[in-house]
């Protein structure tokens, strides 16, 4: 599904990101980790081709990402509140993503209806502006919005980051639920090892932009990932 | 205390964004602000002389003093839109062992600081000199000087309590005008009355505590408000407006660029700087009558040419230069999203031309000055239409400066480049002097004509130009994502 290809990114003379090969199959909960600076949004950001790779490429279902724009239809992100428009309502913004993935208002509202529990009470008909929002309830106007469309790839960057603990839970079930669609692609990256262990089945851990370990999740996976960070 | 408090504003006026502006503009604006104050200084220094050839048997104290009136009420107007409240950035400030009454001195004092309180004395100030070099008493003259320094400030001070309401704008306009009105139609001789009231704190320097307890007086106001409001949860928390939602179904008309379309007009509708470049748009309508009523420029053709140019693509050049840092905020999401380029340009393309035909439709009455107004302004809507918008979208992937929505139309240069003022003279130069070639060496009829089949042959283009175009923005697509996220690039 997703290819990834001697990809570096380089700034100056600094190198942010060297990955040789990393392949995301089809239908994988795909989890990133890494301290700040690791490397995770400068991979994200790639795969949606937000920068340019230094050399190397990304083949997203064999669509190049940096040559055609036909990997857009089938996928979705939220990076960080920069992708929100900030003088639209939440209803507003998910229309307007509905119409990009070609999603009348009734589609819309009917997904949305499945996160009233997510929203609790705090986004729809709240008469407010997404700028006046908090970040956290910003956050989840953006996880949302990415279900829209029935996307086959997903990317979400540290989408735990902000949330109450009622919510945290809540997404966990969320992403679990998407991840056992057998077409969808998920990806997370998060700075929260035990969320990640709970919903991805795949674990990479990124360091100064390298890839140091690639971990199919297991019942010892946590106990692994907090002895490599301790030391 | 309040050197530490110096010092904190030093740095982040040093560490500002605003210091990181291009070069030119810089220039542009240094030259802006010291043409404003050699001119209220020359004014200041001449004023004496013209009021005394004017009014010869008047003296011109009296005559200033008349005015003084019309003089503080607008500059209360302009404070109102121009002026920026003195916000320290206190938030870090309040859980520090910093007393809140020191905190609030120190804004309200260091506002005494600001340009707009240099403004009167650059008027004042040479006024002044040439009053005692022509003999009139000094202690008497520099008593006034500070009578009206106390003015001043204290206009300073009412403006943070106005704080801009919008209400007593209102109230402060209808004032103005009817004074002007009382004044106009001889109904009651206003600003004699007002004028000697000034004139006393010349005549009588003790009367200068009044003005000096004004100042002091609207500082308490604005002390008492400010010191029980350094909490979180009041003055420091930005008002939140209650969201106005519309369906905007009429536009599903334009097809599959409807989307875009709505979202521009919530753009424009909703952010205060879009917003008053519209209403600056369509009140550029009267701005032909400048020309056609002044009779030197009632020949000129080229002017002309300037004024329906200006008049049909006044907001083609307000908004269309900033295309595309209008989004830069959610660049990024706008690029990774399922939108094609070029139906997002065609989309700008499509808000800008209905602004061109709409500014047209309303430039017609200009038939009351002959056939030829008319004949000049459809030609250059034309031209607009098919030749400088795509001009302007082309400009528009040179854009690489973040734009940030909420901030306030006047005097807001954020996003502003070389290429903004660059772009003009080829929007507006390259048709006027084509016209005035064309009048000159065939006929004005040739020259309207040429205009507008030059106008028709751009809108027939339009296709080739367009994807032309995209290919370019798609080209500059990292430059600018990255360019939107500098904060600072102001």
């Amino acid at each position: 599904m997703i290819t990834t290809q001697n990809i570096t990114k380089k700034y100056g003379h600094q190198i942010v990101l060297n990955i040789e090969h990393l392949e995301i199959p089809k239908g994988q909960s795909f989890g990133l980790v890494g301290n700040n600076g690791a490397g995770k949004t400068t991979f994200f950001s790639l795969l949606l081709d937000l920068i340019k790779p230094s050399t190397g490429y990304i083949l997203s279902s064999e669509v190049r990402v940096d040559q055609s724009e036909a990997w857009k239809p089938f996928t979705s992100s939220f990076i960080d509140e920069t992708f929100l428009i900030g003088y639209l309502t939440p209803e507003e913004y998910f229309y307007f993503i509905g119409e990009l993935r070609d999603q009348n208002k009734a589609d819309v509202d009917a997904l949305l209806t499945q996160f009233q529990d997510f929203f609790h009470g705090e986004i729809l008909g709240q008469r407010k502006y997404l700028r006046d929002l908090s970040k956290g309830n910003q956050k989840k106007v953006g996880i949302v919005s990415t279900f829209i469309g029935s996307p086959e790839v997903v990317i979400l960057d540290e989408p735990f980051a902000n949330l109450d603990p009622t919510t945290q839970i809540r997404l966990k079930e969320i992403i679990r639920k998407l991840a056992a669609q057998k077409e969808v692609t998920v990806l997370v990256s998060s700075h929260d090892l035990l969320h990640v262990t709970d919903v991805c089945e795949r674990i990479v851990v990124l360091n100064k932009g390298e890839i140091v370990k690639d971990i199919a999740t297991s019942a010892e996976t946590l106990r692994e990932l907090e002895q490599f960070f301790a030391s | 205390m309040f050197q530490h408090f110096v010092k904190l504003q030093w740095k982040s006026f040093f560490r500002s964004a605003g210091l990181g502006k291009s070069l030119a503009i810089k220039i542009v604006m240094i030259f802006f602000g010291i043409y404003m104050l050699v001119s209220m200084a020359g004014l200041g220094a001449l004023l004496f002389t013209i009021l005394k050839k004017a009014f010869p048997d008047i003296d011109p104290v009296l005559k200033v003093s008349e005015y003084m009136m019309y003089w503080l009420l607008i500059e209360l107007v302009l404070r109102y839109f121009m002026q920026k409240l003195p916000v320290m950035n206190i938030k870090p400030l309040l859980t520090l062992p910093i007393k809140k009454s020191a905190i609030t001195h120190y804004i309200l004092s260091s506002s005494v600081f600001s340009v707009y309180n240099f403004l009167s004395l650059f008027l004042f100030v040479p006024f002044c000199v040439v009053l005692v070099l022509n003999g009139y008493p000094t202690l008497n003259v520099l008593v006034w000087l500070i009578s009206i320094a106390g003015l001043v400030l204290t206009t300073n001070y009412i403006n943070f309590v106005i704080n801009k309401s919008d209400t007593i704008l209102i109230v402060l306009g209808l004032l103005i005008a009817g004074l002007y009105a009382i004044e106009y139609f001889e109904i009651f001789s206003l600003l004699q009355y007002v004028g000697k009231l000034f004139y006393t704190l010349y005549q009588y320097p003790l009367f200068v505590f009044i003005p000096i307890a004004t100042a002091m007086g609207s500082y308490y106001i604005n002390y008492n408000f400010l010191r029980n409001r350094i909490y979180l949860d009041q003055s420091l928390k930005k008002k939140t407006k209650v969201a106005e939602t519309s369906d905007l179904g009429w536009t599903k008309k334009f097809g599959d660029i409807a989307p875009f379309l709505q979202l521009d007009l919530k753009l424009i509708w909703r952010n205060k700087r879009t917003k008053t470049q519209v209403f600056v748009s369509f009140a550029m309508i009267f701005y032909g009558l400048f020309f056609y009523t002044m009779e030197e420029f009632a020949a000129v053709f080229p002017m002309k040419v300037f004024v329906g140019l200006f008049i049909t693509g006044i907001f083609l050049s307000n908004f269309g230069q900033f295309i595309p840092a209008w989004d830069s905020a959610y660049y990024s999401m706008m690029m990774s999203q399922n939108i094609p380029l070029r139906k997002y340009l065609e989309s700008k393309a499509g808000l800008i031309s209905v602004s061109v035909v709409l500014m047209f439709l309303l430039s017609i009455p200009y038939v009351y000055f002959g056939w030829e107004a008319v004949a000049i302004n459809l030609s250059c809507a034309l031209y607009n239409l098919g030749i400088n918008i795509p001009l302007i979208l082309l400009a528009g992937s040179q854009n690489k400066k973040r734009i940030d929505l909420d901030k306030s139309a006047f005097a807001n240069m954020q996003g502003t480049g070389a290429i903004q003022f660059l772009i003009l003279l080829p929007l507006f130069g390259i048709p006027m002097i084509l016209f005035s070639l064309l009048h000159l060496l065939i006929s004005f009829e040739v020259a309207v004509i040429a205009l507008s089949i030059i106008g028709i042959a751009g809108f027939a283009f339009k296709k080739p130009l367009l994807d032309w175009i995209t290919e370019i923005y798609r080209k500059k697509k990292y430059a600018m994502i990255a360019g939107f996220k500098e904060k600072n690039s102001s």
